[in-house]
This record gives C-alpha cells, structure tokens and sequence, in this order.
C-alpha cells in the first residue's frame, strides 16, 4: 500500500511518481476514508449495543427491530438517490455530504437524551437517512480527486478505512462495557465524539470541489445536471449486471446461520463472525482496488461475485471445520473488497463530471434494493426448502448470472484502466 | 481561515472532544470501580447449607456495590429479609431442585453470549454457545429440559430478519432443536412465511408439551408444543412469554394492549377450563417471563427508571384486583425453587 500524506495542490490532486511509476491516492481520499472511519466507529459501536441497551438497560423488547432495520434500509437506498440528485444539481458535493454526516451526528445526541424505544428507533432511523444522503457526494468527491489510472486504488484506500472503522466500532463498544457493565452512556458519549470529530475534519480539512464548474472552466462544453447523464449504455449496463447479481446475494447474516448450525466454534463465535468478515475486507480492499486498475474493474467486479460464490460452497458443504469457517470469511471479504468501492469507481468513471454523485448513488441503489429483495427471497427459500437446499439453489442461480455478467460486462473491459475517464474524452 | 489555521483549529477541536470523551469514560470507570469496591446496598449473607436447600427465590442480584450481577437467593417465607449471595454471575438464570441454567454476556475485549448448566452443588455440566444477548430461560419442574431464547445480534451487517433463536435440550444433551425447524399451525393450517419467530418456552408436568410464543406477519400466538410430533398449534392470539403455574391450571403472558407500533405489555392470566382472560392491574410496562410462586400469585421484574442495569421483582396476585407488591428489591430473573 502506498498512500500520500503529504498535502497536494487539490485541483490536479493525484501526481504520477515518475520514479516508480505509481500513482499516489490524493490526500483529500484519505482524510474522506478517516472522517468515514470515525462515522463508522461511532455508529457502528452503537449499533452493536442496542438490542443490550434496549432490553436490559430500557427493559423494553427488540422483536420490531429487524423489521425496521429493513425498512431503513430500502429508505437509506432511495435516499441516497435524492443526496446524489442535489449534490450534482447544487454542484456542491462536500456540502451534501457534509449534511449527511452531520445529521447522523446530531442522531447520537438525542441518543443520550432518547428513552423509549420509538425514539431509539427514530435515533436509528435518522442515522441511516444521514447515511444515506452522504454516500453518493462522497464518492463523487473520491472521483473528483483521482485520475482514471488510480480510481479503483482511490475507492480501495477508503473503503479499506471505512472498514477499519466498522471493525473497531463494536470492539471498542464492548470493550467499554466490559470495563463498565452499564456504560451504555460512555459508549454514546464516545460516539458523539467521533461522529462529531468526523463532521470537523470534513467541514475544514476537505476542499469544496465543484465538478460541474471545473469542467466548465477547463473549457468544456457546459454541463448542467441532467437525468440524461445518466443514460450511458455503459452505467446502464452495469446496473443491469448489479441488479442480476444483486439479488443472488443473499446476507451474510444467512451465511453466518449456516456456519452457526454446522461448527461448534462458529456458534460460540457467532456474534464476532462479521468482524472476521470486516477484517479480510480491509486487508484485500487496497490489492483488489490496485487489481481493479491494472486489469479492469468490470473483471474485478464480475471476479468478486465468484468469490461470493466460493464463500456460499464453504457454508454448504457437508464436511468443514474452523478452516472451512474462516476461509468462508475470507471469501466474502474479498468479495465486499471486489465490488464495495469497484462498483463506485465504476460507475463514477460511466458518469460525465458534474454528474458522479446522482450516478454513483443510482448503483449503489440498484445493489441495496436487489440485495434488500435477495434476503426477503431467500429467507422464504431457506424456511420453504431447509437451508442446504436453499443455498444450493442460489449457488446455481450465481453460477449462471455469472456467466451472464461475463458476456454483459465484456463490451465494458475495454473502457478498464487504460480508457479515460468520460470527461476527459474529447 | 488559511489551510494551516484550519488544520489547527481541526486539531484543538479533535483533542477536546476525543479528551473530554475519555475524561468521561475515565470517571465512569472510576465511578464503577468505587461502587464495585463499596459494600451492598442491601444485607448479604453468604450461602450455607443451611439456606441452599430450604425453598427459595433465586435471582439475579442488582444491588449495587459487592455481589453486583450475582445470583443470590432469599428464603420464599422471608423475601425482603438478608439475601444470600454466591459466586455465580448471570445475566438471566433459572433455578430447580437439582438444577441451574444461566445465560450470560461473556464480557472481553471479544463479547461472547452463552448458556451454562449447572447441577445442585453449582459444578458446571454443559455450555452451548448463543448467537446473541440472553432472554429467556426454563428448566422443567423434573430438571429433564431445558429451553433458552437469544437475540441473534452481531452487527447491522448480520441483520437477517428473525432475531430470535429458541432451543429446547434435555440436560443430558440430547437437542430437540431450534423452534423454527417444528410446525407452526395457526387454524389449522401451517404457517410458513420467513419471518416466523419463536421465544419463551415454559415446560408443563408432561415433559412432551410445552407452551411458547410464536410470532409472524406483525401477530403473536400462545403456542402448545409437542416435542414428539414436533408441532406448535396456536390457541391463543396476542400472547407472549407464557408461563404456566405448578398447578396446570393457569397460563400468564404479557398481553400487548398498545394501539400503537411501540408495545406495551401487561399481564393475563388465562384459565385454561373455563378460557378466561384475566388482565391484571399493573400500571407498568412489563417485559418480562412471568414466574409463579404459588398457584395464584405471580412474581415479574421491572427496570428501576433512571438507574440502568437494576430492577426490581414484584408480585401480584391472579384475582385481578389485587395490587402489585415489591416483592425483592434490586433483584432480577426470579426463579422459585420449591426444595
């Protein structure tokens, strides 16, 4: 891994090293992958915490949870649309963002004052509307501040971050815990710390870009923001190609079940299962981003998808101890490390500047909602056919869609690491 | 602001927010320690022969101050008099004659959640792994089964849509089984919508039926269980964590009476000759697995408001015009053993 620390001049952020020919990550991706970090420790500690907090320390029961948890989630997804619509129409993506992450700031203080469990869930709710409207300005701002030949490594250095933080998150949680059983409120406060850390960092430390008035200065025809920018055959192709594989992945928590009911050791590790996950990806989200340039983000992206496919065979096969477990976790880290940030970089590098936020929002919406439809699908499946049946049935179905996506994503390949971005296309 | 003054002023704001978090944290650790150190809020004793085999309520033990968490047990002729501590810690425990089951919050840098059963002299016999916080847990009157409910958290990430996970056992091992692999049968007719969910499992005197709750679709159910036929048949809506009382005779649950998405339960009696509800007149949200502690008063807990991680165990008697009566202070997860 080779990350610039050093601050560079943002309008032409990343510099190629002539002496080893790499491409250094812009520093402005770095600080964006720390005030992600810190968001993800904050809410991510609490929301290891919450069905405790909920049941013993408000008495109350979690049964509602999930099922709002979902709900949140479908809202998150077209949220995220609507933060990508006005990054791109106000042309102010650090802005948008910023409104994002502040909101799910202001969710952890009136976490501190909240009592019942429809404000809990009010609190949770907010947080993921805040979620939801940052991540489409945010990736716009890592496509701002990167060139064609380092987007894939840009995404990986910060999705790499990101993770580190939704690791850490529920280990310092229920570190605080152990040194104070009823700490709920230590973890809160430490939550609104970083929350509000993360909104500081970003509010002064990251250059306000504006793509859409760059690209005007640099003489380009003038480009307001239009849903027709988002009509390139090549980002409608590859939202086809997410959505058909989108919903063939089915959950980890279903993945973890599985294991859960074959090993010993899975079930006494259950509740630390995804941390394992968490782990493999931001070991692989730098190498598989650095991949993803060198050979092509759509093959990477495609590749990750067959790693899902291995990491459903390990859950599935009869014999397996703890090494077909972890290999199990392995697995589906690498494939959040293939297609998480991959799937950003490429369809910001399908998107016309000026145009990334609504466009990269409009993917990632596609893979929530066609995964949202996979856990719904498949939870009837696993009831319907047992749980072997079930994943061997999605294991065929990935194995064909994979195939699909191979041809889908071939005219694709070439527009890989060497073809420019579109805004610099003539 | 120059891009120097912006790092600085980033960095001051940095410093005082991370240092008056771990200020924070500090002084709570502290805070937790003193009490920790500090002698019960309430009489102790410690466990003699004597106590450990004369009929009493044993719990969980939320005083605060040394013996915090423990499991305890007060004499059932002397509930508010010195409570006998041991050494065992439990975040929700039952106890029988001859047997203790104990979930618990293995606690670490790592947080794992398991259940332990224990026989009479508190010798640990098994330990099975949970997928997430403990709820509830019984052992039948004979100590032949045992039942545990857990969430099944982890993360937002495992989020999966059934989050809780019932498992029946006989204590020398043999597994009947998450709840979720029986037939559910509503009117007769099987349910078999995903988002099926089972908890709270009180055994009855005939070891092959059982009650618990089934949950889908938004509704609940009383179940009746069969652990041969692996069935769980539906008679009564809108019923969760039942609990059985020694005689047979009568069931109590929590009772959903909330109009709105947010639950609020009370408790119901229902006389299982005559299929009489009986709503009882606690004010408070109860969200609890009743226990009985003769065949017509029934003990619950309640979170004490304000003071996270303590509660209270009250009794009320099944008339349905008694009043409810602080039964144990700073106690939790009564069970009543009948010696």
């Amino acid at each position: 891994m080779y990350i610039s620390l050093s601050s560079s001049d943002h309008q032409d952020a990343p510099q190629a090293d002539r002496r080893t020919g790499l491409v250094r990550v812009s520093s402005v991706v770095v600080t964006l992958g720390i005030v992600s970090m810190l968001t993800d420790i904050s809410s991510e500690s609490v929301a290891a915490i919450l069905p405790l907090y909920v049941t013993s320390a408000l008495g109350l029961s979690t049964i509602a949870y999930g099922f709002i948890d979902g709900l949140n989630q479908g809202v998150s997804a077209i949220v995220r649309i609507g933060g990508g619509w006005v990054s791109d129409r106000a042309d102010r993506p650090k802005w948008i963002a910023f409104a994002g992450y502040a909101l799910s700031a202001v969710a952890k203080v009136w976490l501190l004052i909240a009592t019942g469990f429809a404000a809990i869930i009010a609190v949770v709710t907010v947080d993921r509307l805040g979620k939801g409207i940052r991540t489409g300005p945010r990736d716009a701002l890592i496509t701002a501040e990167s060139v064609p030949s380092n987007l894939g490594r840009s995404f990986g250095v910060h999705r790499m971050l990101d993770t580190i933080g939704a690791a850490v998150g529920p280990l310092l949680a229920f570190l605080i815990l152990w040194l104070v059983p009823t700490g709920y409120t230590v973890v809160f406060v430490v939550s609104l710390a970083a929350a509000a850390v993360a909104v500081i960092i970003l509010g002064l430390l990251v250059p306000d870009r504006r793509p859409r008035r760059e690209r005007e200065a640099a003489g380009r025809e003038r480009a307001p923001f239009r849903w027709r920018s988002l009509t390139d055959p090549r980002l409608r192709r590859l939202m086809v190609v997410a959505g058909l594989l989108g919903v063939l992945t089915i959950g980890d928590g279903f993945v973890y079940l599985a294991l859960q009911a074959r090993t010993d050791f899975a079930a006494q590790w259950f509740p630390l299962l995804y941390v394992g996950t968490n782990v493999a990806f931001f070991l692989f989200a730098v190498p598989l981003g650095r991949l993803a340039d060198r050979i092509g983000r759509s093959r990477v992206f495609v590749g990750g998808h067959a790693a899902l496919l291995l990491a459903y065979g390990c859950a599935v096969v009869p014999f397996g101890g703890n090494v077909t477990t972890i290999l199990c976790l392995l697995l589906l880290g690498a494939f959040y490390a293939a297609t998480d940030g991959v799937l950003a970089a490429l369809a910001g590098q399908f998107t016309p500047q000026g145009s990334t936020a609504s466009g990269i929002a409009a993917a990632q919406t596609v893979v929530a909602l066609s995964r949202l439809v996979a856990s719904t699908g498949f939870g009837v499946l696993w009831f319907a056919l047992g749980r072997g049946n079930a994943l061997i049935i999605v294991i065929s179905a990935l194995v064909i869609a994979i195939g699909v996506a191979v041809v889908l994503m071939r005219p694709l390949h070439s527009s890989g690491s060497t073809a420019p971005l579109t805004r610099d296309a003539p | 602001m120059s891009p120097r003054l912006r790092l600085i002023v980033a960095g001051i704001l940095t410093l005082l927010l991370l240092g008056g978090a771990s200020a924070y944290g500090i002084t709570e650790i502290a805070a937790y320690r003193a009490r920790l150190d500090a002698p019960s809020e309430v009489r102790t004793t410690n466990t003699s022969p004597d106590t450990a085999n004369a009929p009493r309520v044993t719990f969980r033990n939320t005083a605060a101050g040394a013996g915090y968490g423990l499991v305890s047990s007060v004499p059932i002729a002397d509930p508010s008099g010195s409570r006998s501590v041991g050494t065992l810690p439990c975040d929700r425990v039952y106890e029988t004659a001859s047997r203790t089951i104990c979930l618990r919050i293995d606690r670490g840098i790592v947080t794992t959640f398991s259940a332990t059963l224990l026989d009479h002299s508190g010798k640990p016999l098994r330990t099975w792994g949970l997928p997430g916080f403990p709820s509830r847990t019984r052992i039948s009157a004979d100590s032949k089964l045992v039942a545990f409910t857990a969430f099944v958290t982890g993360a937002a990430y495992a989020t999966v849509g059934f989050e809780t996970v019932t498992e029946i056992l006989s204590v020398d091992g043999t597994a009947f089984g998450n709840l979720e692999t029986f037939t559910l049968l509503v009117d007769g007719s099987p349910i078999t919508a995903a988002d099926r969910n089972f908890w709270g499992v009180t055994f009855t005197t005939d070891d092959n039926v059982f009650y618990a709750t089934a949950a889908s679709g938004g509704l609940t159910w009383l179940v009746r269980g069969d652990l041969a036929a692996r069935t769980l048949t539906a008679i009564r809506q809108t019923a969760e964590c039942p609990s059985i009382s020694p005689d047979g005779s009568h069931i109590a649950y929590k009772k959903n009476i909330s109009t709105t998405a947010t639950a609020f339960w009370s408790i119901a009696v229902l006389d299982l000759r005559s299929g009489v509800e009986t709503v009882l007149p606690e004010k408070h949200n109860v969200d609890d697995q009743v226990e009985w502690l003769d065949n017509s008063t029934i003990l619950y807990g309640l979170p004490r408001t304000g003071q996270a991680g303590d509660s209270d165990v009250w009794s009320i008697a099944i008339s349905g015009s008694a009043t409810p009566r602080l039964f144990i202070e700073h106690a939790w997860s009564p069970s009543v053993v009948r010696g």
